[in-house]
Formats: structure tokens, C-alpha cells, sequence
């Protein structure tokens, strides 16, 4: 009781690190996990670790990766876009409709920028400003943007593109190694992501927002201009998944990137962020992006169908999820 | 039903049921040490103490919510250890809790019944006979409204009668109500008791807590005392008076607790004019200087809070002026308030205060990051010597900084939440109810740091509902009353009676 | 108005009332009894759906694998027509029902035991269960062809001039509403979701509930599996996907708050309704079927936004003068 008489203990700047805390860090495991899939993949086909093809699996993951980086601010907020595929479908359209009208590259990436912007803080006014659920706003706007997509469009395909806007979609930034466009911006933006989050101010507030919005908002904080702010950006972020998807396959169709809005929501929680906000990084999220893309790529190259690897990919979060907690559960028994 | 009817007997010498030797502990907190009480059928017993005495740990112990390290609860002949709400609700016990927290959106039948729902003989609940039986028993403490009505359509006090009915339901031997008038209307108090007048009638015995005293005075038939989790007088209401009372629970005589620093008061810092809203408080008006520290004091539930969280841009929108250093403030957010020098530390530590799943570091300097920020980017070294800094002068009792908030005890979360607003170097500080709920030590220690505070110039604004605490540390103390400034109270010149009265609003009804 | 504004069920009928004149109106051929009919036999579906999925999001959960389960427990049915094109109907049933079941203890077990959010687990099982379908029959579909008559007829039955499958889902609404309205646990769900402390405090388990509600969402899920794959005569891996999206709009706009403790049968069902009807009349209007995406967005938005108002957040009244004022409305 008398806490005051006992003196006064220094107190250290950090716990010293245990080796325990460094294996069972959620990203130690996901490194793991990577080594085993490239591992695996190696064994598995002697066309996996050709510089070439590696760089041609980039392709594949790298628009959901760059939205997959927008996704995990979100999530870290207590958030979630459930309507990214159908904003994609929406700038995509947008950017079909310029390219019919004779814009030029530059023109249509500025479109897909634009009405990606435009759809985010359409979302982000109806979460952060109205105060609706983002789950149901998202499920909305999800079914209005792509149906929106769809009136305009009807069962026609726009497949006219400038070529030097396809060239965005399969062109490279660095010759060697291989390195195209899509993968380039997304390691740039994931550096500059994990910067902003682990290293700045903004990024501390969206940890405090998600850990606690009321105590976070008495801080001084401003929450609900703030998580305005994340639904634009990962608005925009699917405006450029938009640009170079539409750029790569050269069409636009009204179920373009169907089902995407799962894939990334999966790759983000895979990454150790948690569903229920204020928890999570970077890395962990970027590492989960490259097993998925990776796995997805190695199993593709022994005819696996999709629809096969997406079953494994399901297994694999609800195991990834659910491991640690059996885990805590048996050592919590075995200790008492 | 019938059986549990049975089970208290109308009068008698023997308790229905009685603590003996209860002790528990939390991390860092003794919350209660060797309690033994006595109910009694058909007596209301006064469970009196300050906040944080250990009032509402015995509630809990009681409703099962928290099991004790030691000690017994027997009832009528048998002991009891209760595993989960629901086996003490099974044993007879019912409470009535401050904030109502029932179903809202379900009807009052149902929250009556919930969890024991009547059925008929094909296993489906029996709606006909649930709304009768809740009729019948709403009748019984003549209350006003349908059993079909949903919740959230009555007012707070019709939701306690709907507890209180619900306790009725199945026949509870003991009810346990915690600071039920809280919240009530004079009208409505009165209902009140006539309620609890007709349950001793029927045999029950009723654990009352409240912090008026008189109304414990009006309805208790015995009380017990609480004071740092320990009892120190239980007895007969009528063998003592409300000064020998008051003395019990603060236990020593007040200016030895807190010894008042003499500190010279300078110039206006913060001036309130008229300050008002809708339907909360109205024409709040006050100065305050450099070093001075002003007192809130009035009951729970007297618009306090919200009038001062309206100087820190929280709440409805208000009229009225706010002058800092001369310079009038418009406040419209948390973050406004913090830029012109206003700070807040709020009464709900585990909600607005703290961010619990954060460290000490990283919870210390959230208010004031900007001030961390070298080039683009955070510098820990620079968040490292702040928390340094605060967190030794609070005496902070953490294993390190990076430990999070979560793992500390209620007092040493509240230090970090008080770092966490002198870090954005505050000219006037708000301190809401700053020792609810935390230890004998850490409660020194925050009481000896607000006069620190007041002595290095900042102005600050106490609200407390603990007397003992405003009339030691305050310099003067604004008391309020039902959204209104009722007094004002300077410290050459008040008494505990003057200033309980006035908020209690005695003197009008007198 | 305050009426209307209070039940939102009343609100939803008066609208799609005004709706179907406004249709009728317009084109008069939708507004015949058959049309009608078929309007109801196409939303039936859906509408078992919805009361499925609002009896989860009641308990503060969601089940995105619903229109997953269906697909796959319909592919094992149609599978066992496919090879035992004889046995009696309730067999292809039972099967799909008891896949259903299965599949949503699955679910339920990951939610209640492990405690894993159930948004997690769903979207887990979404691309798992569907998945399934191509690992069991390797991407192969069932046609119509190869079904059997027994397996197709059931559904194609009329009784007073509505299919069977409209009868189901009759039975299936008066069953969910028996358990939702007049059992202990059906209101006990309710209280989970509008206030789990207190409905801990009543002695109500949280765990046995969710195992329960999954389960149930899954058995739906199957019993529509069958419906929907001898209704339209294929079973492959992509049938109903993504229409646990519908579903779930269906629930919002029948009132059923997505933050649990909110919802009622006829809710669900308007919602339901609502939505078929939009599809059924947009080529009776001659407007393009493109147009029901969009439209079904624009009325989840608009039908959040209502709900939202109807919900409006309390003030304290602590001056006297409020109190009297608030006393005087009430």
C-alpha cells in the first residue's frame, strides 16, 4: 500500500530483447514462411528462380500490393475499403472514356488518378463525416461505382489504348535487373509508407487512432479529418492499381479486377495487421504480398488453376491466424 | 419463484447475508482488506466511502463479477463462492447499477425476464405470462409505463425501475443499488424511496450506496464505512451524526492530508463569460489566475464535466466568451485547446485518457509530437528525454518506458496520462476527477504534484467529487448545481456544510 | 412521419408500395399475377439468404462465405444426382443441408472457440469452400442433362400458383421468426448483440450462441445450394459468386444494423424484396439490367444514411428548464 516509502526505482529506457521476442515476432514468421515458399517453388519447378520470370510475377501482385499499402493504413484505423475493385472498374472506365476521346497518356493516368481521388473521398465523407460504418459505406459504394461502371459501359469493352500508355503496363523502369513500372512504384511507395508510419509523427496517430479513437481525439488529434484523408488516399492508390492494370490488359470490361477488394483485405491481415485496428507494419504487409504473389506464381507454374491456389491462400490465413492463438493457449496451459 | 420467497425470513436476528474477512488485490492495489458486513431482511444498510475506498469492489464481489483472494460469503446457512455473474444472480442477488446498462433496443418485458424467460409447456417463451408477470410487478412499485415499451423509449429513472423490477422478478433476497439517484430528478428520488420503503416491507435487504448524505441519512437503517479499502465503522444510522460520518471516511483531519502550499495568485489567466449550451449547463462564468487552483465541486451528474469539456472543444456547441491572456479563444477540437495552452485530463482514464495497448513513451508524448519532430521524422532520443523527465517527476513506477500502459496499476496510468498533458506545456490545466479509482500512494503523489503545478505558475481547474480533496488543495471552489453555478466558495471563508448544501441545492428547497 | 421514422419495416413496404404503382403504373404487364409470382419465386432465394445472414449480423458477426457454401453444397448434391439420379428428393436435400451444416460449424467453431473475428474467418472460408468445388470435381460442372428429373422437378413444383421453393422459404421465414421472437435463445441473441456485458451478467454464453448462429447461416446456405442448382439447372464453381454482397445489402437495407442487437424477419424480407423487384422490373421498364448494380448501391447508401438518423445519438439534460422541455415531449 505505502508504494511512496519504497524509493525510487530507475526506470529503463526499453525491456532488454529477449531472443524469444525476435522468433516470435509475427514478421520473423512471415520471412519464414517466404523462405519456405521460394524454397518450395525452387523445388517444385526449375523455371522459378529465373530472374525473367520472377520479374513477370511482378506483374501479377504489384497493382493489388500498391493498394494493399492504402488498405493497411485503413485497417489500422478501424476502417476498411470494401470498394476498391469497383473504384479500379470506375477509373478504368474513366480512363476508356479519354482514350476514345484522343487523350494522351499522361491524360488518362491523370483520369484514373482523379476518379480514384474522387470515389475515395466519396467514402471517406460518408465514413469520417456522416459517421456511417465503413463496412456498409464500402458495400455501397462497392455495388454503386462498378455499377456505375456497368450502366455506361453495358457488355461493350473498351480495348483502344494510346500505346504509349500500354507501355506503362508491361514496360520496365530499370532494364537490369527487370524491374516493371507497377513493381518499381510499389517499393518506392512501401519504403515511403513505412517512413511515414513507423517514423513520423502521422504515422504514431494513426497507431494511437486505432488503439483508441476517443482518447486519441482528447489528444488533440484529428480523427475524423484524418481518416477522411486515408479513404482519399487509397482512393488514389487504386486510381494508379487502375492505370496499370487497364494498361497491361489493354481493355476495359465492367468485371474488370473483380473479387480484388478480398485479395488485398486478406494479404493486409496475412501481414500481421489486425482486423480490429491498431496493430501492424509495413514490412509485415509488404513480406505477406510477395508470399501471396510468390506462392500464387510457383503453383501457377505447375498448372495449378486459380481458383485452386486461391483455396491454399484462404488456408493459409485462417492457419496464420489462428496458430498463434492455439499456441498462446497450449503454453498458458502447460505453464499452470 | 415460491422457493426463493422462502428463503429470507420476514424478521430476525440473522443476517441474510454476511461478508467475512472479504480481501482482494490488484496489481499494485489493495482494493480491500478483512471486510465483513451483515445484511439483514427488511433493513437498508448504507455502504458510505470515498471514491476508490472499495465500495464498488464489494459490488462486484458481490454480483460475481470479481471472486475474492480470501474470505466468505455465506447465505442464510450455506457459503458461497460465486464463479460468474450468473451464480450470484442465482443465489438472490440483484443490482441496480449507476449507468443503466441493459437492452435498449428489447422491450421492458424482456429485460426483465432476460435469462429467465418464462416458457410454456412447448418449450417456447411464453409472452403472454412474461408481460403479465412484468405488468404485475411494475404495478407493484407503481410505475408509469407499458411492459411492451422498448428501452430505449424511457428515461433513466424509469430504466432503474425497470432494474429494479428485474430484480423483483426473481425474487431477490438482497439488492444492491449504486448511486441510483445519480441521475434522478428531486420527483423522481422520491419515487424512489417510496420503492425501497415498499421492499423492506417485503423482506428484503438493500445494500445502498450513494454519496448524498441525505439521503442516507432519509433511507439507510444501518450503514458501514469505507475508507482505503478497509472498514473503519459500521452501526446503527441513527447512533451517529453526518459529521462523525464524514470523519470516518476521510479519516484524519483534512489539513493534515493536504497540506496547502502558499502560493502567490497573479494575474487572470482564463476567462469564462456566460458560457452555455442546449441542455447541459448555463451562464457559466469565472476568472482564474496564475497559480490558483479553483475547485468544481457538485454532485454526479451536475453538468461539471461538460461545462469544462466545452473549454477544451469537446460536446454540443455553446454561446458564450473564452479569454486566454487577453486574447479571446474560439475552441472547436481537442487540438485548438491544446494550441492556446488548455489542457484536459479527462475523468474516464481507461477511455478518454489513456491509450492502453501503447507504451509509457509513446502515450507521454502523443499531445505533443510536433515538438519531437526533427526534420521529417520523429526523434526517439528527443521522445526518450521527455519521458525521462515526466515520468521521473511523477514517479512514474513502470519496468521500462517501452512497457505498455495496460500492464500498469490505475495510479501510474494516471500519472502517465497527467505527463501526457504537462508535455504540450499547458497555461491552464483541467484536471477531471484526477484520483478516481487509484491507490493511497499514487493519490498523494497527484495531489502533491497539482500544488507543484499551481506553484510553477499554471492556473488549474480541479473538478472532484471528493470534498476532502477540493477544500485541501482548492483556493476557492465554484459549486454547481443542476447545470448552474450555485456558489462560490473562497477559502478563508467556507465550510464542508455550506458548500455540501449548496450543492445539494438544500438552501433553495429550504 | 415519426411513426414511419421509428418503424422502419412500415417505411421500407410504403416505399416499395409505391414503387410497384409506380411500376405498374408505367408498365402494366408487371403488375399481373404471374409476374408477381415470379417475382417472388426469383427472390426466394434471397430472401433466405437474408434472414440467414441478419440472424449472424444480430450477434455483431457477418458471414461472407454464404453464397460460397452454396455453391459448394450444391455442386455435392447435384453430384449425387449425377450419379444416383433416383433416390428421393429429400436425399439430395438432406446432403446439401447437411454440407451446409458442416461447413458453417466449421465457421462457427474458428469464431467461437479460437475467437477469431468473424469477418476473418469468412473471407477465409469464402475462397476455401469455393475452391472446393474445383478440388472435389476438378472444374468440371454438372448440367442440367445429367441431373435427373427428380433432382430438377422438386423446385419447379407449383402450389397455388407459387413454386416450392417460394413455400420453403415461407416455411424457413415463419421458422427463423418462431426462433428469433419465441425462444429463449432467439431473444437471447438479441441481447448479445445490443449489450454483451450485460447479456454475460444474465448468464447468456456468447460462445454456444455464435457456434449456433454460423451453423444455422450455413444450413441455409446448403438448403439453397440444392434450391439454386436444380432451379437453374447447372452446379459449378462460379454460381452465385459474390452475392453474399447481395445478401448482405438486403439485411442493410432491411434495417438490420451492422453493429448488432437490430433486426426482424419481415425486415429482412422487404430488404430482400426490395432488391428483387428492382431486378425483375428494370426489363419490364425496358431500362438495361446494367442499371441494377448501380441502383442497388445508390439504396444501400441511401438506406444507411436513414438508419443512421433514426438512430440519433442522446444528450445529457442536465438543466432543469431541458428536462421540462424533454418531459413535455415525451
Amino acid at each position: 500500500m505505502k508504494e511512496q516509502s519504497t524509493p525510487r526505482a530507475q526506470v529503463a529506457d526499453a525491456a532488454p530483447k529477449t531472443f524469444a521476442d525476435i522468433i516470435l515476432r509475427w514478421e520473423t514468421i512471415l520471412v519464414v514462411l517466404l523462405v519456405v515458399v521460394v524454397i518450395g517453388n525452387t523445388l517444385i519447378s526449375p523455371y522459378f528462380l529465373d530472374i525473367y520470370n520472377l520479374s513477370d510475377a511482378t506483374f501479377n501482385f504489384s497493382e493489388k500490393a500498391i493498394i494493399a499499402l492504402g488498405m493497411t493504413l485503413l485497417i489500422l484505423v478501424r476502417d476498411i475499403d470494401l470498394s476498391i475493385a469497383a473504384i479500379i472498374a470506375l477509373a478504368s472506365l474513366f480512363m476508356g472514356l479519354a482514350a476514345d476521346a484522343g487523350g494522351t497518356a499522361p491524360m488518362l493516368v491523370a483520369t484514373g488518378l482523379a476518379v480514384g481521388g474522387i470515389c475515395g473521398a466519396f467514402n471517406g465523407l460518408l465514413v469520417a463525416r456522416v459517421g456511417l460504418p465503413s463496412i456498409v459505406v464500402t458495400i455501397g459504394t462497392m455495388s454503386l461505382f462498378r455499377g456505375l461502371a456497368q450502366v455506361i459501359l453495358g457488355d461493350q469493352a473498351i480495348t483502344r489504348y494510346p500505346a504509349g500508355f500500354k507501355a506503362l503496363g508491361d514496360g520496365y523502369a530499370i532494364k537490369w535487373p527487370p524491374v516493371p513500372y507497377s513493381f518499381a512504384l510499389f517499393l518506392v511507395l512501401a519504403v515511403i509508407f513505412a517512413a511515414v508510419l513507423h517514423k513520423t509523427a502521422f504515422g504514431r496517430k494513426l497507431y494511437a487512432i486505432g488503439n483508441n479513437p476517443v482518447a486519441a481525439y482528447f489528444s488533440g488529434i484529428q480523427v475524423n479529418r484524418i481518416r477522411f484523408w486515408l479513404f482519399v488516399l487509397t482512393g488514389l492508390l487504386s486510381g494508379i492499381a487502375a492505370v496499370f492494370l487497364t494498361a497491361r490488359i489493354g481493355s476495359t470490361r465492367p468485371n474488370i479486377a473483380l473479387g480484388w477488394e478480398l485479395e488485398v483485405i486478406t494479404a493486409v491481415i496475412l501481414g500481421g495487421v489486425s482486423i480490429s485496428g491498431g496493430s501492424g507494419t509495413i514490412p509485415g504487409v509488404v513480406l505477406a504480398v510477395f508470399i501471396i504473389g510468390l506462392a500464387t506464381f510457383g503453383l501457377s507454374l505447375i498448372n495449378v488453376p486459380g481458383i485452386v491456389i486461391s483455396v491454399l491462400l484462404g488456408i493459409l490465413l485462417i492457419v496464420s491466424i489462428a496458430m498463434p492463438i492455439v499456441v498462446r493457449r497450449l503454453l498458458a496451459k502447460s505453464s499452470t | 419463484m415460491q422457493d426463493h420467497a422462502k428463503s429470507f425470513p420476514p424478521q430476525g436476528g440473522k443476517p441474510v447475508l454476511s461478508l467475512s474477512g472479504i480481501s482482494k488485490s490488484f496489481p499494485g492495489v489493495r482494493a480491500l482488506h478483512d471486510v465483513s458486513l451483515e445484511l439483514h431482511a427488511g433493513k437498508v444498510t448504507a455502504l458510505v466511502g470515498e471514491n476508490g475506498a472499495g465500495k464498488s469492489t464489494i459490488v462486484k464481489i458481490l454480483t460475481g463479477i470479481y471472486t475474492p483472494d480470501a474470505g466468505e460469503i455465506t447465505i442464510g446457512d450455506t457459503p458461497h463462492k460465486f464463479a460468474s455473474p450468473r451464480e450470484s444472480w442465482r443465489a438472490g442477488i440483484a443490482a441496480i447499477h449507476q449507468e443503466t446498462v441493459m437492452f435498449d433496443e428489447l422491450t421492458v418485458a424482456e429485460n426483465i425476464f432476460m435469462g429467465h424467460m418464462p416458457q410454456t409447456a412447448t418449450g417456447l417463451v411464453d409472452w403472454k405470462s412474461m408481460r403479465k408477470g412484468a405488468d404485475e410487478l411494475l404495478k407493484r412499485i407503481e410505475a408509469d409505463f407499458s411492459p411492451d415499451a422498448k428501452l430505449k423509449q424511457l428515461s433513466v429513472a424509469q430504466k432503474h425501475m425497470v432494474e429494479i423490477t428485474r430484480a423483483l422478478s426473481h425474487e431477490a433476497s438482497v439488492i444492491i443499488m449504486d448511486e441510483p439517484t445519480a441521475a434522478l430528478s428531486r420527483n423522481e428520488i422520491d419515487d424512489l424511496f417510496r420503492i425501497i420503503a415498499g421492499l423492506k416491507a417485503e423482506g428484503r435487504a438493500i445494500v445502498f450506496i450513494s454519496h448524498k448524505f441525505d439521503e442516507i441519512f432519509r433511507v439507510a437503517d444501518s450503514f458501514v464505512c469505507l475508507r482505503d479499502g478497509e472498514m473503519v465503522g459500521s452501526g446503527n444510522i441513527t447512533d451517529i451524526t453526518e459529521a462523525r460520518l464524514v470523519r470516518l471516511m476521510v479519516g484524519r483531519p483534512i489539513d493534515q492530508v493536504f497540506p496547502k502550499r502558499n502560493i502567490p495568485i497573479g494575474e487572470v489567466v482564463l476567462k469564462v463569460d456566460e458560457l452555455s449550451n442546449a441542455t447541459e449547463f448555463a451562464d457559466i462564468s469565472f476568472e482564474l489566475r496564475r497559480g490558483e487552483i479553483m475547485g468544481f465541486y457538485g454532485l454526479v451528474g451536475a453538468g461539471r464535466s461538460e461545462a469544462m469539456q466545452s473549454l477544451f472543444g469537446i460536446g454540443n456547441p455553446t454561446k458564450g466568451n473564452i479569454t486566454l491572456n487577453g486574447t479571446p479563444l474560439k475552441i472547436k477540437s481537442p487540438g485548438d485547446a491544446i494550441a492556446a495552452g488548455i489542457s484536459y485530463v479527462p475523468e474516464d482514464r481507461q477511455e478518454q485518457g489513456a491509450i492502453l495497448p501503447l507504451g509509457v513513451r509513446e502515450n507521454v508524448t502523443l499531445a505533443s509530437l510536433a515538438s519531437h519532430v526533427r526534420g521529417m521524422f520523429l526523434s526517439r532520443s528527443s521522445e526518450v528525454a521527455a519521458v525521462r523527465k515526466l515520468g521521473n517527476r511523477l514517479d512514474v513506477r513502470a519496468a521500462n518506458w517501452e512497457q505498455r500502459l495496460a500492464e500498469l496499476s490505475g495510479g501510474n496510468q494516471q500519472k502517465v496520462v497527467i505527463a501526457k498533458w504537462l508535455a504540450t506545456r499547458p497555461k491552464v490545466i483541467i484536471l477531471d476527477e484526477p484520483t478516481k479509482g487509484i491507490d493511497v500512494g499514487s493519490k498523494a503523489a497527484v495531489h502533491d504534484f497539482i500544488g507543484e503545478l499551481a506553484e510553477e505558475g499554471l492556473a488549474v481547474i480541479l473538478i472532484s467529487s471528493e470534498l476532502p480533496e477540493i477544500m485541501g488543495l482548492a483556493d476557492r471552489v465554484i459549486v454547481m448545481q443542476e447545470g448552474r453555478i450555485a456558489d462560490v466558495f473562497d477559502r478563508n471563508s467556507w465550510s464542508a456544510e455550506q458548500i455540501v448544501s449548496a450543492a445539494t441545492g438544500a438552501r433553495k428547497v429550504a | 412521419m415519426n411513426i414511419l421514422l421509428k418503424n422502419r419495416e412500415l417505411a421500407l413496404a410504403i416505399i416499395i408500395s409505391i414503387m410497384l404503382i409506380g411500376i405498374s403504373i408505367y408498365a402494366p404487364a408487371f403488375a399481373s399475377t404471374e409476374n408477381a409470382a415470379s417475382v417472388l419465386n426469383d427472390t426466394s432465394i434471397l430472401c433466405m439468404l437474408a434472414l440467414a445472414q441478419m440472424v449472424v449480423i444480430i450477434t455483431r458477426g457477418i458471414d461472407l462465405s454464404v453464397a460460397s457454401n452454396l455453391a459448394l453444397s450444391g455442386m455435392l448434391s447435384a453430384s449425387l444426382a449425377q450419379n444416383f439420379p433416383d433416390l428421393p428428393v429429400i436425399t439430395y436435400i438432406a446432403v446439401a443441408m447437411i454440407t451446409g451444416l458442416l461447413l458453417g460449424l466449421i465457421n462457427g467453431s474458428l469464431i467461437s472457440f479460437l475467437g477469431i473475428p468473424p469477418i476473418v474467418v469468412t473471407l477465409g472460408t469464402l475462397a476455401i469452400f469455393r475452391g472446393m468445388i474445383v478440388v472435389y470435381g476438378g472444374g468440371n460442372q454438372v448440367n442440367a442433362s445429367e441431373m435427373g428429373d427428380v433432382f430438377q422437378s422438386f423446385p419447379k413444383l407449383t402450389i397455388f400458383g407459387f413454386s416450392t421453393i417460394f413455400w420453403i422459404m415461407i416455411v424457413v421465414a415463419i421458422a427463423v421468426w418462431i426462433f428469433l421472437s419465441l425462444t429463449r435463445t432467439g431473444r437471447g441473441l438479441y441481447a448479445v448483440g445490443g449489450n454483451p456485458l450485460a447479456a454475460r451478467y444474465c448468464g447468456i454464453s456468447l460462445q454456444r450462441q455464435q457456434l449456433l448462429v454460423y451453423a444455422l447461416s450455413g444450413t441455409i446456405s446448403g438448403l439453397c445450394g440444392y434450391l439454386w442448382v436444380s432451379r437453374y439447372g447447372v452446379a459449378y464453381s462460379e454460381i452465385a459468386s459474390g452475392f453474399e454482397l447481395t445478401v448482405i445489402a438486403a439485411c442493410v437495407i432491411g434495417g438490420i444494423s451492422i453493429a448488432g442487437g437490430v433486426g426482424t424477419v419481415p425486415g429482412a424480407l422487404l430488404g430482400a424484396l426490395f432488391l428483387g423487384i428492382i431486378v425483375n422490373a428494370l426489363p419490364v421498364m425496358q431500362i438495361t439490367p446494367f442499371w441494377q448494380m448501380a441502383i442497388s448501391g445508390a439504396v444501400i447508401l441511401a438506406a444507411v444514411v436513414v438508419n443512421a438518423r433514426v438512430e440519433k445519438r442522446g444528450v445529457k439534460l442536465i438543466l432543469p428548464e431541458a428536462r421540462q422541455r424533454a418531459g413535455a415531449a415525451r
